[in-house]
């Protein structure tokens, strides 16, 4: 479904995804594991092809096209969509309309109503509210996972859906991931908690814009544990351990 | 000799292209009001509520007084407006809100051909303690940008009374308005301001609206949002003065501009007076918030479906 061959992406000069290599399968979900800085965000910005974010060198290949020099528009079209760690918020348009722009669009066949129970949001109390600055941020959060259901992808890139949700609902988000890959979407998961990691069917660890590991969930989750989670030398990875690539 | 029942149809026809019902008009429970050029075309006054209305050679005048203690659950409805491509209007009105009052009034301004048309109002609105009063102005303007716009009113609301302003002119292109509106409020009393413009082609937009928080606690909000494409231009003054003790208010303005022609300045202007005075403000200007824009295009809108759904949410 989504092969990432060598990606490279400097800033003003400065590296910041430095050969990156990834194959995900239709239905897989791929979770990116890594800390803060590490160039989780980015690479979810080059896959879904934002303006700023294209790559200094490598390819996508998505299906059996490269879509290395596509724009967002075009990558969306194939179904390509993604949910921000922080997603944006609308003044005067309500739950309802913007789930049915990604659903037309998307050509999903969920409805708002269904995509809101789906995520846990009672559709009674929320289709006619605002995508606004009045809405918690763990509801926005679930409203843009709704949205991607609404949309239906092919590849759903999910920037730490579970920041900002409370532990009670965690379990559901993480039901509606599982459900989306079931239903044949590949999810690139991108997270710094390993428990979330480990819903997914692999995982790769990232470090200072490298991918360090790539293996089972569990695998990928005891490295972070030993190398990551208390790195004394955060973004720095040893020698040792680039080389182990 | 005049054709009250043709002009009667024609600014009907417009006041229901800028949304409103025109059946309310034939509804003797609804208190209303329709002037069109200077003919006063309907009237009507209900228990509680009573219209005066008095043509001018130039326009008409218009006092509206709610008796105290009443509430209206049907909104008054008032309807504006010069058909013909040429004309004037000036309206003079007088709003008197008894204490204890609640009232919402549905005010369409339509000016479907204008090609030299000057729309003039000057309103006194006086809100009575503990009294709430919303006034919500709905602008109709066709393509021509023929009309220039000129409202001023100046509101008081005594203590504990409510006054809330939405203005919306986003339906074709106006030529010129300025509008400048006024507050003084008493102890308690609040003050709601919200205008929302799109200005085209070559519309050139001024708001000032301020609010004077004299009585002590009071709190008052300006909210503008603005869009301005091609070659329109547009200016937005939000004041608040925070004369009383422990009074709060906010300036919150959002301008959009669209294109390289169009121009937008905001001036936000805050005064304490009261060393206990609170005030805040806000105010951005610039294109459409990309990541919004990006939001939408990730879910398949192009570019310029995505800036437009911004856009027309933003000015609902």
């Amino acid at each position: 479904m989504l092969r990432i061959k060598n990606i490279h992406l400097n800033f003003n000069g400065n590296p910041i995804l430095k050969g990156i290599n990834l194959q995900i399968s239709k239905g897989e979900i791929h979770a990116i594991l890594g800390v803060n800085g590490t160039g989780k965000s980015t690479l979810a910005y080059v896959l879904m092809g934002l303006e700023g974010y294209r790559t200094t060198s490598g390819r996508i290949i998505f299906g059996d096209e490269d879509i290395t020099s596509l724009p967002l528009s075009d990558r969306a079209r194939r179904g390509i969509t993604l949910a921000w760690q922080e997603p944006a918020r609308f003044e005067g348009l309500t739950v309802t309309e913007y789930l049915s722009l990604s659903q037309t669009k998307g050509g999903g066949s969920l409805s708002p109503a269904a995509c809101l129970e789906r995520v846990g949001l009672s559709p009674s109390v929320y289709l006619n509210r605002l995508v606004d600055q009045a809405l918690s941020g763990g509801e926005r959060k679930r409203i843009e996972l709704a949205s991607v259901l609404a949309m239906r992808p092919k590849l759903a890139i999910l920037d730490e859906p579970d920041s900002g949700i409370d532990a009670l609902s965690l379990d559901q988000v993480m039901e509606v991931i599982r459900s989306l890959a079931k239903e044949g979407s590949s999810v690139v998961l991108i997270t710094h908690h390993e428990q979330v990691a480990l819903i997914a069917d692999r995982a790769s660890s990232l470090c200072a814009g490298m991918i360090l590991k790539t293996a089972s969930p569990e695998e990928v989750a005891r490295f972070f544990r030993n190398h990551c989670r208390e790195c004394p030398h955060i973004n720095r990875p040893e020698e040792e351990l680039i080389e182990n690539v | 000799m005049f054709d009250y029942s043709a002009e009667f149809e024609a600014i009907v026809s417009a006041y229901e292209q800028s949304g409103g019902d025109a059946s309310v008009f034939s509804d003797k429970k609804s208190a209303s009001l329709a002037v069109s050029g200077n003919k006063i075309l309907a009237s009507n006054s209900i228990p509680g509520v009573k219209i005066e209305g008095e043509e001018t050679e130039t326009g008409a005048r218009a006092r509206v007084i709610v008796e105290p203690g009443i509430q209206i659950a049907s909104s008054v409805h008032l309807c504006f407006g010069v058909i013909p491509k040429e004309g004037l209007q000036e309206i003079f009105s007088e709003f008197e809100i008894g204490e204890g009052a609640n009232v919402s009034f549905l005010a369409h301004c339509s000016f479907p051909n204008a090609l030299r048309v000057r729309h003039l109002m000057e309103a006194k609105v006086d809100v009575g303690q503990g009294a709430k009063m919303t006034y919500s102005e709905t602008h109709f303007h066709g393509q021509g940008g023929g009309t220039v716009v000129i409202p001023r009113t100046e509101v008081k609301v005594a203590a504990g009374g409510l006054f809330r302003n939405q203005f919306r002119l986003v339906t074709g292109s106006v030529g010129r308005l300025d509008l400048d509106l006024m507050a003084e409020l008493g102890e308690k009393a609040v003050c709601d301001l919200e205008a929302k413009v799109y200005g085209k082609k070559k519309d050139k937009i001024r708001l000032k609206e301020s609010i004077y928080l004299n009585g002590a606690w009071s709190r008052g909000l300006v909210k503008s949002r603005i869009v301005v494409s091609e070659r329109a231009q547009s200016e937005v003054l939000g004041e608040i003065i925070g004369n009383g003790p422990h009074t709060r208010g906010h300036v919150d303005c959002l301008e959009i501009v669209q294109g390289n022609e169009a121009q937008a300045k905001a001036v936000p202007l805050l005064q304490v007076v009261d060393e206990t005075a609170k005030l805040t403000h806000e105010a951005a200007i610039g294109s459409v918030d990309k990541k919004q824009v990006q939001t939408l295009m990730a879910r398949g809108l192009t570019e310029t479906e995505a800036v437009e759904t911004v856009v027309r949410g933003l000015l609902r």
